[in-house]
């Protein structure tokens, strides 16, 4: 049986190889394990349809408060798939196998925040705006609603990605992710829904978006080394 | 390249029980070391403390190249060090192909590290299998792949034998003779006797 002499020298696959080959992994199981952007995307549409339904479908009760609420069901669809992130790769040992590659765990959780991001933010981004407009936001302010929910799908990918790895380890990890969540969610629904209000009400809204990017540059570096941490505590 | 794996004075404390206190050991280049003991001795606790997975409570763990220069525990860890633990990090969605290519991806692999894997552990009729629908002796040698795809100096092996049958554990046990004449370092947890020339390191039973 005669077979190839194992060679010495492994080649490395660079940072940028390693990133690219963990983004497409994760991005893979986001489309195929079951809960990913589809998901979200309809959990969002069922939440905006049923607003009417519990208010009554007069525009004039509807239209001020369409942005604000997909703002709501923006943050509620986007803490869905969380749990996903890291508590399966804790239970089958795969986080053991992320921690000996090249990359530091902070590299890690920043490239499945960014997965999270592609696979649930833009989609959600995307649909925000035809959901606003079902509820009556005037078209013209559509654009702005895509633009502030992919930042704002941003900040809460991150902030996300920190909140399931606090919970990592924890029983019934789903519903505490909810709970050290959803508060951390509060001051991009704040500013994205601040920034629709702002633009309909004739004010620039750019302030607001620019509260915007801060918070997810904020989320950006506390997360990276919050959810490692957190990540390396549960590993033990 | 690891050359030597030195732990001074380790000690690991899970909870409330002590599971070692003081341990010594040198293991070099083409040295392999069985650790046995009874079920909850520290086995696999010592392993992920080697691989940096776990925090020694008192000790150290070094990693020496050749020369004898002292190598940064994160490159070394990252680039050196196997640890194939007795879950085997596959996704059950995934096909074996997709999985064994990450593998080798992920942990830095040699040109032709993803043939030589499913050569050396008779993956290629299953390559196209998902996961889900392989026995544990097949996910194992999946899991093993890496070894061969991505060749690194210290193999960290818990119960790398168990679900393998017969005819796997003596190709495994081949692998393993190759990866010692090739200057590698094995430390593997186990019950029954490695089919490999070894040292043993006895963890002893509960207390």
């Amino acid at each position: 049986m005669s077979r190839p002499s194992v060679q010495r020298e492994p080649r490395p696959p660079g940072l940028r190889g390693a990133t690219r080959v963990l983004l497409e992994r994760e991005l893979d199981l986001a489309w195929s394990g079951g809960g990913g952007p589809l998901l979200a995307c309809g959990f969002f549409v069922c939440l905006t349809a049923v607003l009417p339904l519990a208010v009554g479908g007069d525009f004039r009760t509807l239209g001020p408060v369409a942005g604000g609420v997909a703002w709501l069901a923006l943050a509620l669809a986007s803490l869905l798939s969380l749990e996903r992130l890291f508590e399966r790769d804790l239970e089958d040992g795969a986080l053991d196998l992320l921690a000996l590659g090249h990359l530091p765990m902070e590299a890690v959780v920043m490239i499945k925040a960014l997965a999270q991001w592609i696979a649930v933010g833009v989609p959600l981004g995307l649909t925000a705006p035809i959901a606003a407009m079902a509820l009556g936001l005037p078209p013209g302010l559509a654009p702005l609603t895509a633009l502030s929910a992919l930042i704002g799908g941003a900040g809460f990918a991150l902030t996300g990605t920190l909140g399931a790895a606090l919970a990592l380890g924890a029983r019934r990890g789903g519903l505490l992710i909810a709970v050290v969540v959803l508060p951390l969610f509060i001051p991009p629904v704040v500013f994205g829904a601040g920034a629709l209000e702002r633009a309909s009400s004739g004010q620039s809204p750019v302030p607001a978006l620019a509260f915007l990017g801060a918070y997810v540059l904020f989320a950006a570096v506390i997360t990276a080394f919050a959810s490692a941490a957190a990540v390396r505590n549960a590993q033990e | 390249m690891i050359h030597t794996l030195t732990l001074a004075d380790l000690t690991v404390i899970r909870g409330e029980r002590r599971l070692f206190k003081g341990l010594n050991l040198e293991l070099k280049a083409g040295q392999a070391l069985a650790l046995t003991g009874a079920n909850g001795a520290g086995k696999t606790s010592l392993l992920r403390a080697i691989a940096g997975l776990l925090r020694p409570d008192a000790g150290t763990i070094a990693f020496r190249d050749g020369d004898g220069n002292l190598l940064d525990e994160r490159t070394a860890r990252g680039r050196e060090v196997h640890f194939l633990g007795h879950q085997d990090a596959l996704k059950t969605g995934r096909t074996t192909r997709e999985e064994l290519g990450f593998q080798c991806d992920w942990l830095g692999h040699t040109q032709h590290g993803f043939d030589h894997a499913a050569e050396a552990f008779g993956l290629q009729p299953l390559l196209d299998l998902e996961v889900r629908r392989l026995s544990a002796g097949q996910r194992r040698r999946l899991a093993m792949g890496r070894l061969i795809g991505s060749p690194r100096a210290l193999w960290l092996l818990d119960e790398p034998m168990a679900p393998l049958d017969v005819r796997w554990r003596e190709a495994f046990a081949d692998q393993m003779r190759r990866h010692l004449d090739a200057d590698g370092l094995i430390v593997a947890a186990v019950h029954d006797p490695l089919p490999i020339p070894v040292r043993t390191l006895d963890l002893g039973g509960l207390g």
